[in-house]
């Protein structure tokens, strides 16, 4: 089953590989992940979609909630969330459909990024499944090609995010090396 | 501003305020301002035979200690051979800090020679990982890595450092503050979950401690001695948490699980409430995990909220570091006792009942033979000659079982054993680097004759730092525990398990400059072992033992934990 993953990482090389080696660890196929930086330029937002057994949801989370980078992990699977994809799809079209395909367009709320003689390029963003609908209503008015972004979600729940403070190491040598 | 220094110097001056006191490694052509920088002998550094030895050495040195081990490789194939002795670490949540030279930063990505992606490959082998290709970065790392290595669940750190910074310039300024904002410790235990914990183990029928690694990590056996004996309930030790309570204690079952006693499993398959503390359900301890411990309630305490609920749902969960949380627990217990102690008091004495009947039904009995020595009198021997003081160390394989089944340990970090990854080659590196932090004391490796070759290489180095380490060698002229399972579940169709041209060694041990020893008869074992302990040096025995010996009782792979194969009635007939 498709679960849809929130994590706030420290924007840091290496910190990506962590989390997409965890899932491919386990055998686990992305269907997406999208990644940027936050208004917090050292942080970074990442959705990832995973296909994850259900059961093992709540482990995984914990899993990516050990890494040292990761500040947040969240199952947004059934949490409230709202979770939106864009795709670019390009089409090329035939005179006489062109009408058509911008009526079409323009229930999806879909833009016109680029036109020529040959077709269109469009832009649609919304929910995962609307954006399938119009990528196969568009199917039917001629060859398309399809670049989708992947999801980005924003949690609803309002969770506070607590940063572990900074570590006091002033003499480090004469701290007992075991400490916790 | 003070005058700079080289990234190698500010590096070594980190490792000083660390408190290292010992390097294991190998050095190498990026590593080169590493070891100019060492040359002093600021810090000792042992220099190994090969750099899984070196990870493996810093492992015994942190298992036998608690302090954070440090192992050091060159880039590429240096690197690549720490990457098992990481995996262990990792496995057995022991600290260690790795570090390992890189290519100059501006060489990485071309294929450069001894290039390899160290950071990538350990990844996973690590509880985290560094590159460093910017000397500003250095001090703070180290000081990162050591924190991380010894903190929360304990693990290996691996700091990766491109040959341009340890021979760059650049102002040393001390550290003063690490910033690690994702890396939040639960330490405490909470409060109310704890009160609970207590309300259950006193209203428990049948409880059951089950203790483990995470007892010794934190340091809190003072503390579980305290538990076990307020409630007075039978406690069974895994086979990293051997020491946590004295072998000899009254409370103190044997190691449950694949190898466990009939008594260690029986209770664990009868108990109602089981007290899970610092263990993580391991395969090799639960069995067929849907029928583990099906009667009982859990209350599992962790340092690591990821272990809570993994294998097996936790009924209460209590995430925190040991010795506090059992400090906590011992005081509640000890308050209510007096109120709850009497509340299922019957109930209790007729559980220690069936587990003393259970004990006597299919006690861990050793089998002794006038006419060859068996494995289990080899141990029982080494028992005798250790009375729960030596520090031994272990390989993996059968001995490795018959040694956790019939030597008892006082204290904790006196055994050492690779439990999680079960890596052969591990014995005996593993007690160098015990024998390195305890100069002192009685160190023992007992290896199989198969692990004991992937080690040999080592016996350079024992000789070179002459180092007293006792290396006993069950010798079954097999690599035993794979031969057992092609006995029981193969139809004895044994397949690349029989070891042949083993070296004599008599001559080896000559070779090396050191005392060896050939074992045969029963008679000869207490002399020849009471002989090796005497030598000041190191020995090397080798223990001819009977060859088609298994390890009993046996849960087989996938069975219930009370479904063991129990051993055949004696004797055995030993095939010709
Ligand atoms: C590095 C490594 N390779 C393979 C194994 C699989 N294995 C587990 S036990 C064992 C046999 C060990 O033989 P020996 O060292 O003679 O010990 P014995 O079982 O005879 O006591 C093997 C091959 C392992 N654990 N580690
Ligand atoms: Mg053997």
């Amino acid at each position: 089953m498709l679960m849809t993953i929130s994590v706030l990482m420290e924007n840091k090389p290496g910190a990506l590989m962590r989390v997409t080696g965890l899932l491919s660890q386990r055998g686990y196929n992305i269907e997406s992940l999208t990644v940027a930086r936050t208004l917090d330029p050292s942080l970074s937002r990442m959705t990832i979609c995973v296909d994850v057994e259900p059961r093992l949801r709540p482990l995984l989370i914990k899993q990516i909630h050990r890494l040292v980078n990761v500040l947040q992990a969240a199952d947004l699977t059934e949490a409230p969330a709202v979770i939106r994809e864009m795709v670019l799809v390009r089409i090329r079209t035939s005179l006489d459909n062109r009408t058509a395909i911008l009526k079409e367009a323009e229930i999806f709320g879909a833009r016109v990024v680029d036109s020529s003689v040959e077709g269109f390029a469009l832009e649609a963003s919304g929910d995962p499944e609307k954006l399938e609908e119009f990528i196969a209503v568009m199917e039917t008015y001629g060859e398309i090609e399809v670049t989708r972004s992947g999801l980005v979600a924003v949690s609803l729940e309002p969770k506070r995010l607590k940063l572990a403070p900074p570590i006091p190491r002033a003499h480090p040598q004469s701290e007992p090396a075991h400490t916790r | 501003m003070a005058q700079t220094m080289s990234g190698a110097r500010i590096l070594m001056e980190c490792l000083q305020r660390e408190g290292v006191e010992v390097i294991f490694g190998y050095p190498g052509g990026v590593t080169l301002p590493l070891y100019d920088a060492m040359y002093e002998g600021a810090i000792r550094h042992i220099l190994v035979r090969h750099e899984e030895n070196a990870c493996f050495m810093a492992s015994g040195y942190a298992r036998s200690t608690g302090k954070v081990g440090v192992a050091c490789a060159t880039s590429g194939p240096g690197a690549t051979n720490l990457v098992t002795g990481l995996v262990d670490c990792m496995m057995d949540s022991i600290p260690v800090v790795a570090l390992t030279g890189q290519v100059s930063s501006k060489l990485i990505g071309s294929d450069a020679f001894q290039e390899a992606d160290t950071f990538g490959i350990t990844r996973s082998a690590t509880k985290h990982n560094y590159l460093v290709k910017d000397i500003k970065d250095l001090a703070s790392v180290i000081h990162e890595a050591f924190y991380l290595a010894s903190t929360g669940r304990p693990g290996p750190v691996l700091v990766d450092i491109t040959k341009d910074v340890l021979q760059g310039q650049a102002h040393y300024q001390p550290v003063h503050a690490i910033h690690l904002p994702g890396y939040k410790l639960v330490t405490e235990g909470h409060a109310g979950q704890i009160r609970r914990a207590a309300q259950m183990m006193w209203e428990a029928s049948r409880p059951y401690v089950y203790a483990g690694g995470g007892i010794i990590a934190s340091g809190a056996h003072e503390e579980l001695r305290e538990l076990v004996e307020t409630l007075d309930a039978p406690t069974v030790l895994t086979l990293m948490g051997l020491g946590a309570l004295p072998g000899n204690h009254p409370n103190f079952i044997s190691m449950p699980g694949m190898h466990g006693s009939y008594a260690a499993n029986m209770g664990m398959y009868e108990c109602d409430l089981l007290i899970a503390l610092g263990v993580r359900f391991d395969d090799r301890v639960t069995g067929r995990l849907a029928s583990f411990a099906p009667h009982a309630k859990v209350i599992h305490v962790d340092i690591d909220p990821a272990e809570i609920g993994k294998n097996r749902a936790a009924d209460l969960p209590i995430v925190g570091d040991a010795k506090k949380v059992l400090t906590k627990l011992v005081r509640v217990l000890k308050e209510t006792a007096p109120e709850m102690k009497p509340l299922r008091e019957k109930e209790r004495r007729e559980w220690w009942n069936q587990i003393r009947a259970w004990q006597e039904e299919h006690p861990l009995k050793p089998v002794f033979s006038a006419d060859e020595i068996k494995p289990q009198h080899l141990m029982v021997e080494i028992d005798r000659i250790s009375n729960g003081r030596a520090i031994v160390s272990v390989d993996v394989g059968q001995h490795q079982m018959w040694a956790a089944q019939f030597i008892r340990f006082d204290r904790p970090r006196t055994w050492l054993s690779s439990s999680g990854l079960g890596s052969m080659g591990f014995g005996l590196p593993a007690a160098i680097g015990a024998q390195v932090a305890h100069p002192d004391a009685l160190v023992i490796a007992i290896v199989g004759d198969g692990g004991f070759q992937m080690s040999i290489p080592e016996l350079s180095t024992i000789a070179n730092q002459g180092l007293p380490v006792k290396v006993i060698i069950m010798n079954n002229g097999y690599l035993g525990m794979v031969r057992q399972w092609q006995d029981l579940f193969y139809q004895n169709r044994l397949s690349a398990v029989q070891i042949e041209a083993f070296p004599n060694i008599e001559k080896l041990a000559d070779a090396y400059g050191i005392r060896g020893r050939i074992v045969e008869k029963p008679s000869e074992l207490r002399p020849a072992l009471e002989d090796a302990i005497r030598h000041p040096g190191p020995v090397l025995v080798d223990v001819r033992v009977s060859p088609f010996e298994n390890v009993y009782p046996m849960v087989p792979a996938g069975a219930a934990i009370n479904e063991m194969v129990l051993a055949p009635p004696r004797p055995v007939e030993v095939p010709a």
